[in-house]
């Protein structure tokens, strides 16, 4: 065993572990942990592949970018990230069967896989240079521009779209019935004078609307 | 004698062990932030196995390239998508996909 074959094995273990840890989690955070850890473990076999800016490359976005989003969304919505409890017995069969009968698949292409009789391919030496931020670069502006250019442009019309789904409209909120503590505590009247006013009724705020415009 | 983690079969198997799960993820939960997470798990093998066969011919760095292109989707995919559940927990006040049937009634 060479430093290498133990470098694989912790890190391909280590993936494996993640992504283990990411489905079958109770808490999404600990999902994001277990995400997280797969990452760390797929960017460890990058340097491994000769891969070392794409290795840097999914530590900065995937581990600096997209776990910290969903640790964000899952802070934001507190206890309700987490599983509800369900009710319809048919639809966890078929999401149980739907899970079933993709990994029996999955097992039986390796199965028909092993059997092919193919001779394992070792990796030829790279050439010196592979997987450099030069050699990437150097492909990425000279023959890949047009589509480097469409990636930032995707990239800021995600942007946009992110905000402008996620802010919503104010005035569309309905008044649920799970209000905030914060909402409840702020609902009436703010002046002690305006609760001697007797409140205007749904007619007279009609034409009100109405009229005033 | 090196045997480990020097074949290309073997990224190939570790890459479709890590979609297997993440497509057993995204089936059998229902929490669409796991879900979400589970379509990244899919697209963390897929790279993988970009990056591997880009290892067997090193050519040029086509496969690399391409990996790159697919984490620069992936994060705008993941933005969005979560800016999708924000506006769907305000509609629902609940993550679970199977709440999500406006279109069927």
């Amino acid at each position: 065993m060479t430093v290498g074959n133990v470098f694989f094995v912790v890190a391909s273990l280590v993936a494996l572990f993640g992504a283990l840890m990411t489905i079958a989690s109770r808490s999404p955070i600990r999902s994001a942990v277990g995400l997280l850890i797969t990452i760390v473990g797929i960017a460890a076999l990058f340097l491994m592949l000769n891969a070392q800016f794409l290795a840097a490359i999914q530590l900065i976005v995937y581990a600096g970018a997209v776990v910290v989003l969903f640790v964000f969304v899952i802070m934001l919505l507190g206890p309700d990230a987490g599983d509800g409890e369900g009710t319809v017995v048919r639809a966890r069969v078929a999401r149980y069967g739907a899970g079933a009968f993709f990994l029996l698949l999955a097992a039986a292409t390796a199965h028909l896989v092993s059997y092919a009789g193919l001779t394992p391919t070792r990796f030829k030496v790279a050439p010196p240079g592979h997987g450099s931020v030069e050699g990437i670069g150097t492909l990425l502006f000279n023959h890949m521009v047009i589509p480097f250019e469409l990636a930032t442009a995707l990239l800021i019309v995600a942007v946009v779209g992110a905000i402008a789904v996620a802010r919503g409209k104010p005035h569309v909120r309905r008044e649920s019935k799970s209000a905030s503590p914060t909402a409840r505590m702020f609902h009436g009247p703010l002046m002690a004078r305006d609760a001697q006013r007797p409140l205007p009724t749904k007619a007279e705020r009609a034409a009100k609307a109405a009229g005033g415009v | 004698m090196s045997t480990i983690g020097y074949f290309v079969e073997q990224y190939v198997v570790l890459a479709g062990a890590l979609f297997t799960l993440g497509c057993i993820g995204f089936l059998v939960r229902r929490n669409v932030l796991v879900q979400l997470m589970s379509i990244e798990l899919m697209l963390n093998a897929v790279n993988l196995m970009l990056v591997a066969f880009n290892r067997q011919h090193s050519a040029d760095l086509n496969g690399q390239v391409f990996a790159f292109f697919i984490i620069a989707v992936a994060a705008a995919e993941v933005a969005v998508g979560l800016a999708i559940v924000l506006a769907f927990y305000r509609l629902k006040s609940s993550v679970q996909s199977d709440e999500a049937d406006q279109l069927r009634h």
